[in-house]
C-alpha cells in the first residue's frame, strides 16, 4: 500500500530566503511522523504549502499515491488534510459549533443555518475521541486546551485522515500535553495519521513513530525514536553540540531588592488578574515564574514596569516605593525591562539601532544637552554597545525592524542591561529565538546575577525557568501556588501546581530524574 | 495605556448608574419646577392625521404633578439600583431617560398642548433615513470594512432618485436608480478598500467627496436649469388595513409610504441573516477573524465585496426615501449628515440591526422634539436643542453604557499569505 502522504523536492522560496529546499517527507497511515526544527527552520512553511496556504515553487505532493495539485486550503480539505495551526484559526465571539461548521454548514431552506444538526454531530466527534468539548460554549470562554481540542474537532468534522498539528504543546500545561498525547494516540488507533510539529525534543521523542529534523529548509536528518536521543537530535537541530543547561556556579543571595506585598491587579476582563500576590527576589538570585500562559504573569510584569496600574498592594525597588509609579521612575530606581512583545513593547522598529539604544537615556546627559539630542555621544554609545553585545547588523543606522529576532532582542538587552541595574525583569526572554541566542541571553541575564542583581524571569518555557532560576515561583488564576528552590523541584511537581494542584511538600522530597538525564 | 483606563470599570458601572438615575432625578426637579407655577396646567392631545380621526381624549393634568411624578419615578430607580442593582440597568437606564424627557415635555407643554401623536409618528419618519444607514454600516463593518462613505452613497442615490425618477416619471424608476447609484459608490469602496487595500476611512472620505462635488455640480448645470428633471413623483402613505385603526399605534406605526415599511423590514430581514444564515456566520466570521474563514475555505474578498455591495443598495435607498418619500426634489448636500449619524447609531445600536433602529428611533425623536419646541416657543436657543440628543447619546456611550465591541477586523484590509 502506497504511504498516506508524501513529499517530494519541495522547494519554496521567499525573496532573499530559501525557506523549504527540496524537502522529502514520508507519511505512513496510523503513524505520527515528529517534524522537528529550529524557529526558521522551515517546517510552518512547508505544512502551510501542504495545507494550500503558500503554493511550492517546486516539487510534488502524492496524498494516497496519487499526484495532489493543492492550491488552496479547500483542496487540502478535499483530499482529508487538515492543519491545526500554532495560533488557532477561531474567532473568539462565536460558538464552538459555529466555528466548526464554519465554511461547511448544515442548513435548512433557504441557507438557514441547522446548528442542532451541527452540534449533535460535534457531540458524537468529541465522545468519540474523548474531546469533552461542549458544542454551545463560547470560544473566548474556553482555556487554551480545550480551544485546541475544537480545532482538532474542526477536522474531523471534515472527516480530515491527515491532521498536521502545528506547534500544538507550546500553550499547554504538562498535564495538558500528556491529554493532547492521548488524544493523538486515540486519533492514529483510529487510522488518523499524524505530522506533529515541535521544536521540543522531548515530546517528538514521545509521541512520534518517525522524525524528520529540519534546518535551514533542508532535512539533515531522518531517525526515529529508538535509534536517537535528545542531545544527537538537539545537535542535528542546532547543526553543532549545544549545552543544554545554563552553566551557573552557586551563589547567595545577599538582601532584597524587590519586594512585592499582597499585590491585585485586574486584567483586561476586569476579573482580577493578580490575586493577591507577596514575594521577594534578592541581590544575586534568578527568580523564575512558571506557569501556564494567561494566569497573571503579563499583568504582574506590566504592573512591576509601571505598564499598569494595581488594585492594591506595594512594590519597592532597593527600598524606593514604585508602587504605581510612572516607567521612568521605576527605569530611575533601577529596573531594566526585556518585555513580553520586543516588537511592541521593546522598540521602535522603524528607528534605527542607535535611537533605539537610548529609548531609556535620551534626557539625560551625556546624550541630551538642553533639550537637544547630541548626535557624537549618541553614536559612540551605540557604536559601543553593538561590539560589546554582538548585534549582528550592518550598521548602527539600520532600522531595528530589519534585524532578526535575536538581534532585535540583543539591542533591548544591551540597552536595558547597560545601564547600573539592581533588578532585571525578563517576560519571555528567549520566545521565538534561535539556540545561539538564547544562549546569549541567559549567559547575560546570568552575569547580571553574578553581578549582585536580582533578577526575575518569567516564561512559558518549564525547560527555561528550570534551568536558569534559583527559586521557581508557580502561579495559577492570579495566585502564588508555591515557591520552590530549583534544585529539588520537578517537572511533574511543577506541572501539578501550574494546573492548581498543591504539592509543595511532593515537589522538594522527590529526587529529580529527568534534569539529569 | 488604554488597558488600565478599561481596569474596574464594570464594578463601578453599577454605582454609576445609580448616580445617573438620581442625577436625572434631580434634574428634572431643578430644571423644570422652579419655572413652573402651581396652576400650570399640561395638555397633551392626540390627534391623527386628516381623514382617519380616532376619537381619543385630551390628557390634561397640572404640570407639577407631572414633574414630581416622574422626579419620584427616576429617585426610585435610583435607589433600588444602589439597594439590589437591576438586572438590566442599560434598559433601565432608557426608561429614566424616558422620564426626564417626558419630563421636559410636560414642562415645556405647560399651559400649552402638545400633539403626542404626531410627534411619535414624525419621530419613526425622520429615524428612517438614518436606520437605513446604520443598516448600511452594519453590512459592510461586520464583515470587517469600514464605511464612512455612507453619506456619499446617500447623496448619490437621492440624486439618483430625482433624476431618474423625473425622467421615468415613476417612483419605481427612482427607487431603482437610486439603489443602483448607491451600489456604484459603493462598488468603487469595495475596490479601493478590497482589491487596492487603501486605507478605508480615506477611501470612504474619497467617496463622500466624490459624491459631493459630482451631484452638486450636477445639479447645477442640469437640475437647475431643467426643473422638468427634478420634479420626481413621491410614494403616497399606504394605511395597513386592520392595524391603522388601532388608537395611537395606528398612525403612529401603519400609515406610512412604502420605503417606511421597507427599512421596518429590512431591520429584521438583515438582523435574521445575521445571526441564522449561513451569509451572516461567513460575514461575521470574517469580520472577526479573516484569516479563520480563509483557512476553512470561505472567500474572504467574496464576501467583502458582496457585502459592501449591499450596503451600498440599502444606502441608496436612504438616499432615496429623502426624496421620493418627503421633499419631491434633490437639494444640493440634502442629506445633511444623515450618513454620518448613521454610523453613531450603529454604533450606539452595537452592530445589531435591532439596536441600531433603537437608537435611530431615539436620533429621529430628539429631531421631532427639536422642532416642536421651537414651534412651542421654549426659551432656549433652538441649536442648543438640535445638540441635546448627541451629547446624551456621548455621555452615556463614554460613561454608562460601556464599550461597545467593534468586529475584530473592522478596517483592516485582508491579505493572503
Amino acid at each position: 500500500m502506497p504511504p498516506v502522504l508524501e513529499l517530494k523536492g519541495i522547494t519554496k522560496r521567499f525573496p532573499g530566503v530559501l525557506a523549504n529546499d527540496s524537502i522529502d517527507l514520508t507519511l505512513e497511515e496510523g503513524q505520527v511522523v515528529g517534524l522537528l526544527g529550529e524557529n526558521g527552520a522551515g517546517k510552518s512553511t512547508l505544512m502551510n504549502i501542504l495545507y494550500g496556504l503558500y503554493n511550492q515553487d517546486e516539487g510534488e505532493i502524492f496524498v494516497r499515491g496519487e499526484r495532489a495539485h493543492i492550491e488552496e486550503p479547500n483542496d487540502a480539505i478535499a483530499l482529508g488534510i487538515g492543519m491545526v495551526h500554532q495560533h488557532f484559526m477561531l474567532v473568539p465571539v462565536l460558538t464552538v459549533t459555529e466555528n466548526v461548521m464554519l465554511g461547511m454548514e448544515s442548513t435548512r431552506r433557504f441557507g438557514f443555518l441547522n446548528r442542532q444538526v451541527a452540534a449533535r454531530r460535534i457531540r458524537d466527534i468529541s465522545d468519540r475521541y474523548g474531546l469533552g468539548v461542549d458544542p454551545e460554549a463560547v470560544i473566548e470562554d474556553l482555556p487554551l486546551g480545550i480551544q485546541q481540542r475544537v480545532e482538532i474537532i474542526k477536522l474531523l468534522y471534515r472527516s480530515a485522515d491527515i491532521l498536521i498539528l502545528d506547534e500544538p504543546t507550546a500553550v499547554l500545561t504538562p498535564q495538558e500535553v500528556s491529554g493532547l498525547f492521548e488524544i493523538i494516540r486515540s486519533l492514529v488507533a483510529q487510522g488518523k495519521s499524524v505530522i506533529f510539529i515541535s521544536h521540543k525534543l522531548r515530546e517528538v521523542l514521545e509521541i512520534s513513530n518517525n522524525i524528520v529534523v529540519l534546518r535551514r529548509g533542508r532535512v539533515v536528518g531522518s531517525t526515529t525514536p529508538e535509534e536517537s536521543n535528545e542531545r544527537d537530535l538537539a545537535a542535528m537541530m542546532v547543526g553543532r553540540d549545544v549545552i543544554l543547561s545554563v552553566p551557573k556556579a552557586a551563589r547567595e543571595p545577599e538582601q532584597p531588592v524587590l519586594r512585592v506585598e499582597n499585590l491585585y491587579v485586574r486584567g483586561d476582563q476586569d476579573r482580577m488578574a493578580v490575586d493577591g500576590v507577596t514575594f521577594e527576589v534578592w541581590g544575586g538570585e534568578i527568580v523564575g515564574v512558571a506557569g501556564v500562559q494567561g494566569n497573571g504573569q503579563t499583568e504582574l510584569v506590566e504592573v512591576l514596569t509601571g505598564l499598569r496600574k494595581s488594585d492594591a498592594g506595594r512594590v519597592t525597588v532597593d527600598g524606593v516605593d514604585v508602587t504605581n509609579a510612572p516607567p521612568r521612575k521605576i527605569t530611575e530606581a533601577g529596573t531594566a525591562h526585556i518585555p513580553e512583545d520586543r516588537q511592541r513593547d521593546g522598540l521602535v522598529l522603524a528607528y534605527p539601532i542607535m535611537q533605539n539604544l537610548i529609548l531609556n537615556t535620551y534626557y539625560q546627559p551625556p546624550i541630551a544637552k538642553g533639550i537637544r539630542i547630541q548626535e557624537e555621544p549618541m553614536r559612540e554609545r551605540a557604536e559601543r554597545l553593538v561590539n560589546e553585545y554582538d548585534v549582528r547588523t550592518p550598521s548602527i543606522f539600520t532600522p531595528v525592524g530589519n534585524l532578526s529576532g535575536g538581534n532585535q532582542q540583543k539591542v533591548i538587552v544591551a540597552r536595558e542591561l547597560s545601564n547600573p541595574v539592581k533588578l532585571t525583569i525578563a517576560a519571555q526572554p528567549t520566545r521565538g529565538l534561535d539556540v545561539g541566542s538564547i544562549e546569549y541571553i541567559h549567559t547575560e541575564l546570568v552575569r547580571k546575577r553574578d553581578e549582585g542583581a536580582a533578577v526575575f524571569v518569567v516564561s512559558a518555557e518549564l525547560d527555561e525557568v528550570l534551568s536558569l532560576a534559583d527559586r521557581i515561583l508557580v502561579m495559577f488564576e492570579g495566585r502564588i501556588m508555591g515557591i520552590v528552590p530549583a534544585k529539588t523541584a520537578t517537572k511533574e511537581a511543577l506541572g501539578l501546581m501550574m494546573a492548581g494542584i498543591k504539592s509543595e511538600g511532593e515537589a522538594t522530597n522527590k529526587p529529580d530524574t529527568r534534569r539529569e538525564a | 495605556m488604554t488597558n488600565s483606563l478599561r481596569i474596574g470599570e464594570a464594578r463601578r458601572r453599577k454605582r454609576r448608574m445609580g448616580i445617573v438615575f438620581f442625577v436625572f432625578s434631580l434634574a428634572i426637579l431643578l430644571l423644570f419646577t422652579p419655572g413652573t407655577r402651581a396652576d400650570d396646567v399640561t395638555t397633551f392631545t392626540f390627534v391623527t392625521a386628516r381623514g382617519m380621526e380616532i376619537p381619543i381624549a385630551d390628557l390634561i393634568f397640572p404640570t407639577l404633578v407631572g414633574l414630581y411624578l416622574m422626579a419620584g419615578l427616576a429617585a426610585l430607580a435610583g435607589i433600588w439600583q444602589f439597594a439590589k442593582g437591576f438586572e438590566h440597568p442599560n434598559a433601565v437606564l432608557g426608561v429614566v431617560a424616558g422620564f426626564f424627557v417626558l419630563a421636559f415635555l410636560t414642562w415645556a407643554a405647560r399651559g400649552r398642548s402638545m400633539n403626542m401623536t404626531g410627534m411619535l409618528s414624525s419621530s419613526l419618519l425622520r429615524a428612517v433615513p438614518i436606520a437605513l444607514a446604520a443598516l448600511s454600516g452594519i453590512m459592510c463593518e461586520r464583515s470587517g470594512v469600514v464605511n464612512i462613505g455612507i453619506e456619499g452613497m446617500m447623496l448619490m442615490g437621492a440624486f439618483c432618485a430625482a433624476l431618474f425618477g423625473s425622467l421615468g416619471g415613476s417612483v419605481w424608476i427612482g427607487l431603482l436608480a437610486a439603489m443602483l447609484g448607491g451600489g456604484l459608490m459603493a462598488g468603487l469602496l469595495a475596490v479601493l478598500a478590497i482589491r487596492y487595500k487603501v486605507d478605508q476611512i480615506v477611501a470612504g472620505t474619497a467617496i463622500n467627496i466624490l459624491a459631493t462635488g459630482l451631484t452638486s455640480y450636477l445639479s447645477t448645470r442640469y437640475l437647475q436649469v431643467n426643473p422638468a428633471l427634478n420634479r420626481p413623483p413621491t410614494f403616497s402613505p399606504i394605511a395597513i388595513p386592520g392595524v391603522a385603526s388601532i388608537p395611537i399605534i395606528g398612525p403612529v406605526l401603519f400609515t406610512h409610504t412604502l420605503p417606511v415599511y421597507l427599512t421596518l423590514i429590512l431591520v429584521a430581514g438583515i438582523f435574521i441573516m445575521l445571526f441564522y444564515t449561513r451569509w451572516g456566520l461567513r460575514s461575521r466570521a470574517v469580520g472577526e477573524h479573516p484569516r479563520a474563514a480563509d483557512t476553512l475555505g470561505v472567500n474572504v474578498f467574496k464576501v467583502r465585496y458582496v457585502n459592501v455591495l449591499l450596503g451600498g443598495l440599502v444606502a441608496g435607498l436612504g438616499g432615496a426615501y429623502l426624496v421620493l418619500a418627503s421633499v419631491a426634489r434633490f437639494d444640493q448636500l440634502m442629506t445633511a449628515g444623515k450618513g454620518f449619524i448613521g454610523l453613531a447609531a450603529m454604533i450606539f445600536g452595537k452592530w445589531n440591526p435591532i439596536g441600531a433602529l433603537g437608537a435611530s428611533l431615539i436620533f429621529g425623536f430628539a429631531d421631532a422634539l427639536q422642532t416642536r419646541l421651537a414651534i412651542l416657543a421654549v426659551p432656549i436657543p433652538s441649536q442648543f436643542l438640535l445638540m441635546a440628543p448627541y451629547l446624551v447619546t456621548i455621555i452615556v456611550l463614554a460613561g454608562v453604557v460601556g464599550q461597545s465591541r467593534a468586529p475584530a477586523a473592522d478596517g483592516r484590509p485582508y491579505e493572503k499569505e
